[in-house]
Order: C-alpha cells, then sequence, then structure tokens
C-alpha cells in the first residue's frame, strides 16, 4: 500500500478505504521477476512425472503414487458443471516444472537464496526474513506490543524458496516446510496422511495436482501443540505458461491448533495460467485448524484478456470428535475460479465454518462455495458467503450441505448474499441441500440486492465521491466474513475489496 | 418449431447420439406407445419425435434427476398399481363446476358436463381438426421451456398425447372448469395434454382432481395475454398409488397472472415441473404446493421441480414449497429463479420447508438463483427440521391432546403454501380436506 500521508482522511471513513481507493490503479502485483529459470520441456506425460518426481528427489513410493495418479487422470474428463464458460485448456502446452536457475542446489537457508527472489517478495510485501514483524499493515493497533510472528514458507512458481522460523517452530515440536522436503524427511507421515481426505482419484483437477505437483507446504503439529506463530505460505506464479500446481497437508493431531494463511499473486500476462492446487487438512480429536485464503492472483485485464485459471481442490477432514476447522477465503482474484473448500464432519461433535468473500468484476467468473458433510452426532456447520458482481463478471456460490441419517442433533445455518454492481453482471446461487434424519435442523437464506441508494446517498451526503461511498458500502456488506481473518489479513483483504471493484462504478 | 417440413412419423430418422443402449431404451419405450400418426398438430408431433431422439431419456445419473429416479418412467409398460382403500368423494365435487371427465388421459364426453359456457370455448385434443386455434400454441411453450434444461418427458408427451382439453378463455366464466379424473385400468399409463389460451383481460379458475392413472405423464400448455388471469388448483386423490409426471409451462404477458397450487397427499413417486416464462411487464407468477407423504400407506417421492424466468420489469414470482414427511418418504424441491439482463425492479421470493416427522424421512432441495439484473429483490430460504417441542409443550399444556396438537401444527406448517389459494371458500375445502385425512391418519 502507497503511503497516503497527503490523503484528506474524514472523520467517520476508514483510513483504509480511501487509501483503497486511491489505490484503484491497477492490479498491483502485476509485475514479473526477470530471472533465469529452468523448465521441463512443455505438456504432460509419464515422462514429466517421472522428471518432476526426480527434480524433487522424491522415493520411488512417490513416483509411483504419481504415476497412478497420471494414469487415473488420463481416463478422465474435465468437469463442466460449473457455471464458468473458459476455452478449451490446452493441457501439453503448459509448462509442468519452472524452477529458478539458482535453485538448481537447495540452499541451506533463505541467506543463500537468490536476492533477486528474495526481493520479489519484499516487493510484494511478505517477510521472508525472521524479523519481529507488527502486522503488516498500519492500524493494527490492537496487535500485541511486541509484534507477531508468522512463519512463512515461500513458494515460487514450481519450488519452495525456503521456511523461516523453522528452528523456532522444531522446539515446539511442529514441522513446517515445503511438501518436498517433507516427502523426503517425514515420509512415515507424509505416506500416512497424503490422499487420505483429497485421493488421487477424486476429481479432474485434484489427479492431474497428484501426477504433477511440484511443491506447497507440510505442516504437522503434534498432540497437544498450539501451534507458537501464525504459519503462511506465499505463492508466487512468475513463469509464463506455466501452470503452478501445489499441495498442501496440514495434521493438527489431538489437542493441536494452527492457524495457517495464504495468499497469492502473479504477474500481468496477456496469456491465461493454469493453477490445479489441492489443500489436505486432517484433524484430529479436539484439533482445530484456521484456514485463511487471500486468493489473488491476476484476473486479467479490463477486457479480459489473460488472467490465472484456478481450480483448486480445498478439503478438511475432521477425523475424530470435536475436531474443528474454520475456512475463511477472500476470492478476489483470478479470471476463472472453481474452487470449494469443505468439510467431512466425520467425529462426534466436530464443527465446520466457512466465510467467504468472492468478487468478481470485468470478466471474472467465479463457481466457489463449500461443502458440509455431516457424518457424526451432533456436528455442526456455518456457512457466510458474500458473493460482489461488477462489471460483466459471474459470480456462482455453489454449496452442498448433507446430513447422513447417523449425523443426529446436527446443525447447519447457511447465509448467502449476493451483490450486483451494474447492470451487465451475474449473481447466482446454487445450493445442494440434503436431510436425511429428522433431528437436526438446517437453515438457508440467500439474497440478492444491488448497492444500497440510500446508503449510497448518506456517504454522498458526507462527503465521499461515488467509489468511495461504493467501497464502504461492499466493506459493511462483507463485515462478518473480513471479521472472521486473522486481523493483518482482515486489512489487506479490506483494501483488496475496494481494489477489486475499481472502475466497477459509473 | 413448424418450420420442419411434415412428413409421417415413419420418415423421421432416429438421430441419436448417445450410446446405442440410450438410444434402444428409447425406442423401446417409443414402440410401446400408440404415437397418432395424422391430424391435429401433426407437424408439431413430428417435430417433438426428432427433439426427444436428438436428446434421449433421461438417465439416473443426470443432474437434473439427482433426486429422482427416472426409471419408472423410462421404462416401456407401466405397472399396475391397484387402488387401495376405499371410495372417497373427490375434493370440489359438492361445488358448482364445469366438470369435464377423463378416464385414463382419454376425455370421457358422456359422463362429462355439456362444455358450453360463457366466455369459454372448450374442446377436446382428440375431437380437434387441423386448423383448429390450438394447432398453433400446441407444442411450442412445451419447446421453448426445453432450454437450458431439458424435459424429454414433456417432449414425449407432445408427440405422444392423444387427449386433453383445448381451452380458449374469452371472458370470466360463471364457474370453475373441473377436470374429474378416473382410472379405468390397474396398469393404465395415461397421457394427457391441455392447452390453455386466456385471451386479454379475460380469467378462468382450472380445478383438476380425482385418481390419475398407474403410470401418468400430462402436460399444460397455458398462454396468457396481457391481463389475463388463471387460477389453477390440482389436488389430486389422496393415497392412490401411481407414478406420475406433470409439466405446467407457462407464458405470462403484461399484467398477467398465473396462480397454481398443487396438494398431494401420499401416492408413490410424483414430479411435478412448472415451467414460467414471464415475458411481460408486471406479470405474476405463483406456484405452491402441500404435500404429506407417509411411507407407511406406500414408498413416498414427491418431486417439485420449478422453473421461472424473469424477462420483463417488475414481475413478482413467488414459489412457496411446503412438505410433511414421515415413516421413510422423500421429498425433493428443485426451484429456479432466473432473472434475465434487464428484467429490472423483479421480486423473486422462494421458500422450500420440510418437517420431518421421524428419523427415516428426507428432504433434498437445490434452490437456485440465477441473476442478471442488478435493481431486483430476490431471496430463497430452504429449511428442515423436526417438529417444534416447545409448540407442542405449549399446546399440550393448554389440554391439547398430542395427536390433536401434532395435526395443529402441521397444518399450520402447511397454511402458507394453502395461502397462495387466492379463492377463500376453495382454500377453506382443502384445509378440511387436510385435517380429515391428518385425524383419519393419525400422526403419531
Amino acid at each position: 500500500m502507497t503511503e497516503a500521508t497527503d490523503l484528506d482522511v474524514r472523520e467517520g471513513v476508514d483510513r483504509e478505504t480511501v487509501e483503497a481507493v486511491q489505490n484503484m490503479g491497477s492490479y498491483k502485483y502485476g509485475w514479473n521477476t526477470e530471472i533465469e529459470m529452468d523448465y521441463a520441456p512443455k505438456g504432460v506425460n509419464e515422462d514429466i512425472v517421472r522428471l518432476i518426481s526426480a527434480k524433487n528427489k522424491e522415493p520411488e513410493w512417490m513416483t509411483e503414487w504419481r504415476l497412478e495418479a497420471y494414469r487415473r487422470w488420463v481416463t478422465m474428463t474435465e468437469p463442466k458443471w460449473a457455471m464458468l464458460n473458459y476455452p478449451v485448456i490446452d493441457y501439453q502446452d503448459q509448462y509442468y516444472y519452472a524452477r529458478p536457475k539458482s535453485m538448481e542446489e537447495k540452499p541451506k537457508s533463505l541467506d543463500e537464496v537468490d536476492p533477486k527472489l528474495l526481493a520479489t517478495y519484499d516487493k510484494l510485501g511478505i517477510p521472508l526474513r525472521e524479523q519481529m514483524i507488527l502486522a503488516g499493515v498500519e492500524g493494527a493497533e490492537n496487535a500485541p506490543a511486541e509484534g507477531r510472528k508468522v512463519a512463512v514458507d515461500a513458494v515460487f512458481d514450481s519450488v519452495s524458496l525456503g521456511t523461516t522460523f523453522q528452528d523456532e517452530l522444531a522446539k515446539a515440536g511442529v514441522i513446517f516446510c515445503s511438501i518436498s522436503e517433507a516427502i523426503r524427511e517425514h515420509p512415515e507421515l507424509v505416506k500416512k496422511y497424503l490422499g487420505t481426505v483429497v485421493p488421487q482419484s477424486d476429481n479432474y483437477f485434484a489427479t492431474l495436482n497428484s501426477a504433477v505437483f511440484s511443491d506447497g507446504s507440510f505442516v504437522y503439529i503434534p498432540p497437544g501443540v498450539k501451534c507458537p506463530m501464525e504459519l503462511s505460505t506465499y505463492f508466487r506464479i512468475n513463469a509464463e505458461n506455466t501452470g503452478q500446481f501445489e499441495r498442501t497437508l496440514i495434521i493438527a493431531d489431538k489437542g493441536a491448533s494452527v492457524s495457517y494463511l495464504e495468499g497469492c499473486t502473479a504477474p500481468k500476462r496477456d496469456t491465461t495460467q493454469l493453477h490445479a492446487a489441492v489443500v489436505e487438512l486432517v484433524i484430529l480429536e479436539d484439533a482445530e485448524i484456521k484456514y485463511s485464503t487471500v486468493q489473488n492472483w491476476f484476473p486479467g485485464d479490463e477486457n479480459g484478456k489473460g488472467g490465472i485459471y484456478n481450480f483448486v481442490t480445498k478439503r478438511a477432514d475432521c477425523r475424530e470428535a470435536r475436531a474443528k476447522v474454520m475456512w475463511t477465503q477472500v476470492e478476489t482474484g483470478s479470471a476463472i475460479t472453481w474452487k470449494y473448500p469443505s468439510c467431512i464432519l466425520r467425529g462426534d461433535e466436530s464443527q465446520g465454518e466457512f466465510y467467504s468473500i468472492a468478487i468478481a468484476n470485468n470478466w471474472q467468473q467465479a463457481d466457489t462455495g463449500t461443502k458440509m458433510v455431516h457424518l457424526g452426532k451432533n456436528t455442526r456447520s456455518r456457512i457466510v458467503s458474500k458473493g460482489i458482481s461488477a462489471g460483466q463478471a459471474q459470480n456462482t456460490y455453489r454449496g452442498l450441505v448433507s446430513m447422513h441419517p447417523r449425523a443426529t442433533n446436527s446443525r447447519n445455518y447457511t447465509q448467502c448474499d449476493s451483490l450486483l454492481i451494474g447492470d451487465k453482471c451475474g449473481a447466482h446461487t446454487v445450493p445442494y441441500i440434503e436431510v436425511k434424519n429428522n433431528s437436526s435442523r438446517v437453515e438457508h437464506e440467500a439474497t440478492t440486492s444491488k448497492v444500497d441508494d440510500d446508503q449510497l446517498f448518506y456517504c454522498r451526503s458526507r462527503g465521499m465521491d461515488e467509489e468511495e461511498a461504493v467501497a464502504l458500502v461492499v466493506n459493511g456488506f462483507c463485515r462478518e466474513v473480513l471479521q472472521a481473518l486473522p486481523m493483518e489479513f482482515a486489512m489487506e483483504a479490506q483494501a483488496l475489496v475496494a481494489i477489486s471493484l475499481e472502475g466497477s462504478v459509473g | 418449431m413448424s418450420d420442419l417440413a411434415v412428413k409421417p412419423i415413419d420418415e423421421v430418422t432416429p438421430q441419436v447420439s448417445g450410446p446405442p443402449k440410450a438410444a434402444d431404451a428409447l425406442e423401446a419405450r417409443l414402440a410401446a406407445l400408440d404415437l397418432p400418426r395424422d391430424g391435429f398438430a401433426v407437424a408439431a408431433r413430428v417435430d417433438a419425435l426428432a427433439r426427444l431422439r436428438a436428446m434421449g431419456l433421461p438417465a439416473p445419473r443426470d443432474e437434473y434427476w439427482r433426486y429422482t429416479d427416472p426409471r419408472p418412467f423410462n421404462a416401456p409398460e407401466a405397472q399396475a398399481l391397484p387402488i387401495v382403500g376405499g371410495p372417497e368423494s373427490p375434493l370440489f365435487a359438492a361445488r358448482d363446476t364445469l366438470t369435464l371427465v377423463f378416464v385414463d388421459g382419454v376425455f370421457d364426453a358422456a359422463a362429462s358436463d355439456d362444455p358450453a359456457l360463457d366466455g369459454v370455448e372448450i374442446t377436446s385434443l382428440a375431437d380437434a381438426g387441423a386448423g383448429h386455434w390450438a394447432e398453433d400454441l400446441y407444442g411450442t411453450l412445451e419447446a421453448a421451456g426445453q432450454s437450458p434444461v431439458r424435459r424429454p418427458f414433456a417432449v414425449l408427451n407432445t408427440a405422444a398425447a392423444r387427449d386433453g382439453l383445448l381451452i380458449r378463455v374469452t371472458g370470466t366464466p360463471s364457474k370453475p372448469v373441473h377436470v374429474l379424473h378416473r382410472r379405468g385400468t390397474d396398469a393404465a399409463d395415461a397421457v394427457w395434454h391441455h392447452v390453455i389460451r386466456v385471451e386479454a383481460g379475460a380469467e378462468l379458475t382450472l380445478l383438476e382432481s380425482g385418481t390419475i392413472g398407474a403410470r401418468s405423464n400430462g402436460v399444460i400448455e397455458a398462454d396468457l395475454a396481457p391481463g389475463a388471469k388463471l387460477h389453477h388448483i390440482a389436488a389430486k386423490r389422496a393415497n392412490d398409488p401411481k407414478v406420475g409426471l406433470s409439466h405446467l409451462f407457462a407464458r405470462v404477458l403484461d399484467e398477467a397472472s398465473l396462480k397454481s397450487f398443487t396438494l398431494a397427499v401420499n401416492g408413490r413417486q410424483m414430479r411435478h415441473e412448472a415451467v414460467i416464462d414471464m415475458v411481460g411487464d408486471d406479470a405474476v407468477a405463483h406456484v405452491a404446493a402441500a404435500v404429506m407423504g407417509d411411507g407407511h400407506v406406500g414408498p413416498f417421492h414427491h418431486d417439485d421441480t420449478v422453473f421461472i424466468t424473469h424477462a420483463g420489469l417488475r414481475g413478482e414470482s413467488r414459489q412457496v414449497f411446503k412438505k410433511v414427511l414421515r415413516n421413510g418418504a422423500t421429498g425433493v424441491f428443485q426451484g429456479k429463479i432466473l432473472v434475465k439482463q434487464g428484467a429490472q425492479k423483479t421480486d423473486g421470493y422462494q421458500i422450500s420447508q420440510a418437517l420431518l416427522l421421524d428419523e427415516a424421512s428426507q428432504f433434498l432441495a437445490k434452490p437456485e438463483l440465477e441473476i442478471y439484473a442488478d435493481d431486483v429483490k430476490c431471496s430463497h430460504g430452504s429449511t428442515t427440521g423436526a417438529i417444534d417441542d416447545e409448540a407442542l409443550f405449549y399446546l399440550r399444556s393448554r389440554g391439547v391432546p398430542r395427536d390433536r396438537a401434532i395435526v395443529f401444527l402441521v397444518l399450520s406448517f402447511l397454511a402458507d403454501a394453502l395461502a397462495e389459494v387466492e379463492d377463500e371458500s376453495l382454500r377453506d375445502e382443502i384445509n378440511e380436506r387436510l385435517d380429515a385425512w391428518l385425524t383419519d391418519q393419525p400422526l403419531n
């Protein structure tokens, strides 16, 4: 965020909102880092799968696991049920592996990483130095005085550059490293949990990911441990025509808890790029994972050119009693979003929550939502989805709430609100509600509206211009979700909400 | 639609793109039917057959058949389902109506009233010849209702229906038109197709009651001119085992109003589809149903599938669906409001609720919104749950016996759907009948 010292901030208006509106230029993260890259040849086949596995120095069982997925994938067809319109993807016209040349020999610590790469993250505002950071954003006055620590795993195209605070985390018994490192260093954990939440054959994009994932993050929180700091992965797609396929696996053992943040950006390019990630969360008895995402991949330009095609499978398995998961997502980027972070509430009294803001502007299309599958008794879930459409964009909430016969005395509450800005965009709601026992209670509500004229009039009468007023109203519309984010993310998200709506008014 | 050159049906070449097995299933289904080959609307029938061959029958994995098994409707022959239970006087029997009797989907003129009535012109489809006013309309609303979702059984109906009513309303008839169904044989496979044209400013109340075939496929195409009104109330006899499909296709022009209400009590497997295109400005469409299913009376699966399209300005639509389910009964609701670009000031409302009286019953819902206009008010809600213990406790503490208290609670749950019946005396009659059914078949 640029300095806004010369801004005239009026009483009663969030400084962040004003700054965000001032900042409305274009996609902030659209620059590209000039760096020498190693590519695998274009396309995907068994040799490429073997090559990726070899590059990551994987054991044979992992190579076989990938090949099994690949062989499955070639028999599958791309799903077409989402309300998304995009040209046919040529899966053979993508690079499946791209690595900065300087990363050929994995640096022993972040100090050895090519400064150009580190500068990329610096420019993105991601702290890779093990410094005490004060919440990153101005206005974080509620943060503890000594600052908060966030450990970061930085993924650049196909490889992880490094992970901060590993020593300190190790003292607490927490494992936080790249998934490629985990496959080498902690094979027993990876073998035990990988693919148990999202199986290799789960869906077209997840199966492709299982075959070609290049890196991603791995987290293991041992029994009874409250992770001493927030963990974060920052994904950056830099190389052109490159698909990014990251795989994240987080395990919270009995009684453990962790808050995990994920951020994503990519340079501005005329051509579209593919991103197909898989995130698996395993939550055991009394454990808790809070997973927050600010997805800000390049959305394409105002004419719908370029942008990331984002096909993501995220699923949490509340495997044992009283396990708890909370997904919070702010989806502002990507030309195409296909993403349904889900909760399998298997353990009795387990809980799943899903808070989402999805903003689609210009020619963006988002089809996103969640699945709450209630299998255990006394399970609870809550869905709050806020969809905002502007420009020519299409925004769809798609969700499933399923109460199985055994999931007695369970509860679900779903609220899906859509806001339309302009008369050329679309807002859609496609919920599936399947209730197979009568002691559970399921409630679903959805509304669609436009930015309220009275609210706008009020803001205008206080001297705001129309864009400021809309940003303020939209932030109000999203507040339930913004409140669910960790504070530094909430600040960023609030600013993003305004930036994403740039040019949507008038 | 009728650009297609009229060819005898035998010359239309099958064009099936699906796997041969599916094509065989459709051909077997068609072979079991006696398709009309000439006379009224033959061009529309030829066109329908070609469309059906292009789309095929639904497979159990089709998204639109996610919650209802299409196989009983795909089978070439209807399964015999003898009527159980004693006689029951049909609803609306005591009213002054113009009663038209259908036996297994075939109009029975001898058992019916004289169809002559001021303000309405009625011909049976079987009697209509080429050049009848309804010929241009027959199949057109059905064909328009095939996008974006295909409804093959309605296409099959257009191709195969031999009877039905062609009703042209020019004024406000003094009494409702009442279609009374009777079952002739246990394995009756009844197919009927009504075409209703309500002219500008005219108004009709259409009642349906009685016992339909063991398997049935009924289509109503209703074309409402500006300012026209159609009240449609369907209440088939309770407890008759049947597998049935019905489609209501309606086109609603400026300031016209369509209100359709269905009452269903038990009956095996039913699916009602309403496809309403609100093309005019200030159009109104209300669709509602009150459904009670008890798995002990017989298997029960009831599906309401609604698709309302707002294309005009200031349209108002309401969908109110209430289902009371017990003993392994299944209720399904798939409802959609589509607001097209430019359909500003639309007011769309949709509620689907289920009251599950035991652990074995289930409710499966897919309430959808698809909105391309910004100045609209659209909302939907869906809830599923059991009888409210506090309400029950309150009634009991006031001295109401448990059985009676449950009847009260069920009736009050259904009341919002019944409120969609505009005519108070009709509403009261339905409510009394519901009360009587609930009292005869205690819920606990």
